[in-house]
């Protein structure tokens, strides 16, 4: 989808085929099946991210803590309540995006590098709380001891657990669920709103617009779908661990969205695939992989500010 | 108990003069160039290694004003390279590329010293505590409160009363008209970031004498510079001030009580204050909000 | 620092003899210039053993350590022809301190590398991960350097396998020694989490059967810079000593500490776990105390040490090897014996074989028997208690003075009593 258009449909067609491929061409070029679906997974989180960042112009950088309040979620519920890959999802789910909602109140009418601050602070709170309550977190050495279900559909059991392709197609049909929910939010009145904001607040305001409630249902929404990729994460390395709420995972997702382009709906996508790939593949050849991923950043920054799709399309500068 | 309390007051007090050293630097570039640095901790954490090198050659005192001036020096070179294009587009750039940057200087000092952690050696008396019952204060101690007291003074005498201070102060105001009065706002920044590198290199130097070196320490060091930011309020420095010092003295009386929650006090604080007082205890009203 | 991934090449690039390896080279070279090929037939493919350790982040001392060590029995054995009639290749992933990370590497190892062995993690939590996603894929794992009791005790696996002790061997290794050196009132400063609770615990035990009294133990939050409110209290419940628990950094910081308020003047200072790492990070007059090593360089008359401590120093910048450098060693070396006397790569065979294994003088470079125990998998080292030295006596990395060495198996719980129940597949 474009800013307000849409993706071309041949576009669009060819995403979804090498997706849906994904785990027979990925052996062949050097790649390994639970990479793409860590790809899917951080890619929803960095699409999920770019909803507040790109289509409403609000920088967060705490938003590791809701991805990882998703990941908690959906391990707690599965060692101690429910032995449901769903029904966890479901939890993971909504315990992020109930906290984000609250503290979304509470920061909703802050702007630019004070949002950016604030958003930092309170996902370090939700980090400490991991990192510290050892009795129900298991602290600093993660939370342990929960694995996904088979998943039960009617007659039909669906084995997700020890096959890693299925698995895989299991987080694809999810990430289609929530980007499908995403695009025709963003394709809605609402969605156009959020644009509307993010080109001219002020206009917005005069025109009537409740700007601080928009801005707020827009991070809360945002944290929604964010906790239900840490779900699925915590789902794919059944574990759930401090750093998933750490303030680095929310640097990390921010510049997959710059990467990709954070005007483009895609854009994330991209942007994960190619730092996930660039990392996984650096971090195997040298230990001083963490400064090519910092020289990506600065290049970003400096030479791409516009991400990939922004240079393809050639359109308005950001 | 009572005297209990009082030693970790006491104590959270000499915590809080370090936080207040470092979260004054991250204020000073925050204020007048609108740049949250993320490297920070990484200029912090160089400081103390430059240190470490300089000590056989200069002495640990030499090291002290040598190692900060060539992080400052470090600083200029990215400031001029890298952050100054930076300046005027959206906080979301400097804030990428100076998260980045913080990568880079883990890895480079890795890659430089090792990964092993390396300690610090400060003079023999500094080493000693003041009195046997005061046995936690030692002299290093209060000379790192010495030092973080001589900075603000000489930060509030700066920009109190010199012309460069007087700028960087209207500055942090309104950076448009100090530019129509003829101004260099570019050199004016540039000074700037570099007495806000200096003020890292020089935590850092500190920090290294007081906990030893390890290339990671720089990141948990930044997050109370944060905090004490927010709290006292963005765009003031003796808000900065009061906030080091009140989360220090917090998460010192934490310790006594609730060990687990020291660091977490600080962050309930900075809600209290965030609820109470949005713009923090000493913010300026309609300054980034 | 040498790059830590020219074991990619082998680890035949120090070595002599290089005709054997010359195929094994060039694939391994072919693979890094051009990773992106379609892996042929496996003929006459190496032995792959992948080994995934925190080389960035908080333990990346210790964990590079291992890594070297590792990166030597590969050489070692390489030179004498590999194993099986196969060369030995290390694939060496950061895990980077973080679980999702380190199951991420444990999956690429598995499923693109096709590795016949996993090493790792010098983090419990992350050696747990890679241990769960080896089970699924029927790998032999040898857990290298994490601590935590449950990966021998209630999570044990039939195909993991640990060098590094538990805790409680640790806390049984010591005990005894610092109540009869030190006297009865103890005061415990725990690390505020589950390794330091299990440590506490199994002091605590050994402090009851023993008579003594606990005066009270100071939990502190793991990466604590500043250890005075807990000393303030610890010094004025007046014990006879300070049992000192946390680890790495937060050790250093907190012995710093401790030295610099006098207390070790009125209190003396001992504990479990000591590193060289620790040791050689801390000033001179902050190396104190009575601890337990796990292994240590510095032993006389323990056939082929010598030889090692030579190795190590070549690619160490000539410091000596420390107890981090012997478990990636020995993990190697593990797995090359018993794969080289089973002659096959079967996981379920090979861990069969490793029940009640006994390492040859060669590699355990310590006395007593040193064996991988049966039921529980866990391998019966040596501990070596002493203590701290300001200054190197012989060498500058000669920081510890060992008073005694005792055998694994004095200090390691019965079977029954660690929890561990193998299920082995059908």
């Amino acid at each position: 989808m474009r800013e307000s258009g849409r993706t071309h449909p041949a576009v669009l067609a060819a995403i979804w085929v090498v997706l849906l491929l994904a785990p027979t061409w990925l052996g062949l070029v050097g790649g390994y099946t639970a990479l793409g679906a860590r790809v899917l997974v951080l890619g929803l989180a960095a699409m999920s991210l770019n909803f507040l960042l790109g289509f409403t112009g609000v920088l967060s950088f705490g938003h590791a803590a809701w991805f990882g309040l998703g990941a908690y979620g959906t391990g707690l519920t599965l060692k101690f309540l429910a032995a449901s890959t769903p029904l966890s999802l479901l939890a993971g789910t909504l315990l992020g995006g109930a906290l984000g909602a609250a503290l979304g109140a509470l920061i909703a009418h802050r702007r630019g590098i004070y949002f950016a601050m604030v958003t930092i602070a309170f996902g370090q709170v939700f980090y400490y709380i991991a990192y510290r309550w050892n009795a129900l977190t298991g602290g600093d050495d993660g939370l342990r001891g929960f694995s996904r279900q088979p998943l039960a559909i009617g007659p039909w059991r669906i084995d997700i657990v020890a096959n890693g392709v299925a698995f895989y197609y299991f987080v694809l049909v999810c990430f289609a669920a929530a980007v499908a929910i995403m695009a025709l939010l963003l394709r809605s009145p609402f969605g156009h709103t959020l644009v509307a904001i993010r080109e001219n607040e002020r206009r917005a305001r005069f025109l009537g617009i409740p700007v601080e409630f928009h801005i707020w249902l827009a991070f809360a929404l945002s944290c929604v779908f964010i906790s239900f990729a840490g779900g699925l994460y915590a789902l794919l390395n059944n574990f759930a661990d401090p750093n998933n709420l750490h303030y680095s995972l929310s640097g990390d997702l921010v510049i997959m969205a710059v990467l990709g382009g954070m005007r483009s709906f895609w854009g994330p996508l991209l942007g994960a695939a190619l730092f996930v790939v660039l990392q996984d593949y650096v971090s195997s050849l040298t230990t001083n992989w963490m400064s090519f991923v910092g020289l990506l950043f600065v290049l970003v920054v400096l030479f791409f500010p516009r991400g990939l799709l922004g240079v393809l399309r050639g359109k308005s500068p950001a | 108990m009572l005297q209990l309390l009082l030693f970790n007051v006491t104590n959270g007090l000499i915590i809080g003069a370090f936080y207040v050293l470092m979260a004054l630097g991250l204020s000073l570039i925050l204020n007048l160039s609108g740049v949250i640095n993320f490297a920070h901790g990484g200029f912090l954490v160089l400081g103390g290694y430059l240190a470490y090198t300089l000590t056989p050659f200069l002495g640990f005192w030499g090291a002290l004003i040598v190692a900060p001036l060539l992080t400052a020096a470090i600083g200029v070179v990215i400031e001029q390279t890298l952050i100054r294009r930076l300046y005027g587009r959206d906080p979301l750039y400097s804030l990428l590329l100076t998260f980045g940057l913080a990568y880079i200087f883990e890895d480079v000092t890795r890659y430089i010293w090792g990964a092993q952690g390396l300690p610090v050696t400060i003079p023999a008396f500094l080493g000693r505590p003041v009195s046997p019952t005061l046995f936690f204060i030692t002299y290093y101690r209060l000379f790192m409160v010495a030092v973080a007291a001589a900075v603000v003074l000489f930060l509030f005498l700066l920009l109190r009363h010199s012309r460069v201070g007087v700028r960087i102060r209207a500055g942090t105001l309104d950076l448009e008209t100090v530019s129509t009065l003829g101004v260099n706002v570019g050199r004016l920044r540039t000074f700037n970031f570099a007495l806000g590198i200096f003020l890292a290199g020089l935590s850092g130097v500190l920090a290294g004498g007081q906990l030893g070196l390890d290339s990671t320490m720089g990141a948990g060091l930044l997050m109370p510079s944060f905090i004490a930011i927010i709290i006292g309020g963005v765009g003031s420095l003796p808000g900065t001030l009061v906030g080091g010092l009140l989360i220090g003295v917090a998460s010192g009386v934490t310790a006594v009580f609730f060990p687990s929650a020291s660091e977490a006090v600080m962050y309930v604080l900075m809600a209290l204050v965030l609820l109470a007082r949005p713009r923090g205890l000493m913010g300026e009203e309609g300054l980034m909000t | 620092m040498t790059d830590l991934h020219s074991a990619r090449f082998v680890g035949a690039n120090r070595v002599g003899r290089r005709a054997a390896l010359r195929t094994a080279a060039a694939a391994g070279l072919a693979q890094l210039a051009s990773p992106f090929i379609l892996r042929g037939a496996r003929g006459d493919t190496p032995l792959r053993i992948g080994m995934i350790d925190p080389l960035t982040g908080a333990y990346a001392a210790p964990a590079r350590n291992e890594v070297m060590g590792a990166q030597l029995a590969v050489s070692r054995l390489n030179a004498a022809g590999g194993a099986l009639g196969r060369p030995i290749e290390l694939l060496v992933e950061d895990s980077a301190n973080d679980v999702g990370t380190g199951v991420q590497k444990a999956r690429k190892l598995v499923e693109r590398d096709h590795v016949d062995f996993l090493i790792g993690d010098v983090n419990s939590a992350v050696a747990q991960a890679i241990a769960q996603v080896a089970m699924e894929n029927k790998i032999l794992h040898v857990v290298s350097g994490g601590h935590t009791d449950t990966i021998t005790g209630k999570d044990c696996k039939w195909n993991v396998y640990r060098v590094c002790n538990t805790t409680r061997m640790e806390s049984n290794a010591v005990a005894d020694i610092l109540f009869k050196k030190y006297g009865k009132k103890w005061h415990f400063i725990t690390p505020d989490y589950t390794f330091g609770h299990t440590l506490q615990a199994a002091l605590e035990v050994n402090l009851q059967r023993l008579g003594g009294i606990e005066t009270g133990a100071e939990l502190i939050p793991l990466g604590t810079t500043d250890f005075s409110a807990y000393l303030i209290k610890a010094r004025a419940a007046n014990p006879d000593v300070i049992i000192l628990l946390v680890q790495g950094q937060d050790m250093v910081n907190c012995l710093k500490q401790i030295v610099q308020f006098g207390i070790n003047k009125e209190v003396p200072i001992a504990g479990t776990q000591q590193e060289l790492e620790s040791l050689e990070g801390l000033p001179s007059e902050a190396r104190i105390g009575t601890w337990m090593f796990e292994w240590y360089w510095n032993q006389p008359g323990v056939p082929h040490l010598a030889e090692f401590i030579a190795d190590i120093r070549k690619v160490n910048k000539g410091r000596v090897p420390t107890a981090r450098h012997w478990f990636g060693f020995t993990s190697v070396m593990t797995m090359a014996l018993v794969a080289a006397q089973e002659k096959t790569t079967d996981a379920v065979k090979l861990a069969r074989a490793l029940s009640d294994f006994e390492l040859p003088p060669e590699v355990k470079l310590q006395p007593n028997k040193v064996y991988y125990r049966a039921g529980d998998h866990q391998l019966m080292l040596s501990a070596f208690i002493g203590q701290a030295r300001a200054e190197g006596k012989d060498d500058p990395d000669d920081l510890f003075a060992v008073d005694q060495v005792v055998a694994g198996d004095a200090v390691a719980p019965p079977v029954a009593d660690t929890g561990c129940t193998l299920h082995w597949p059908a």
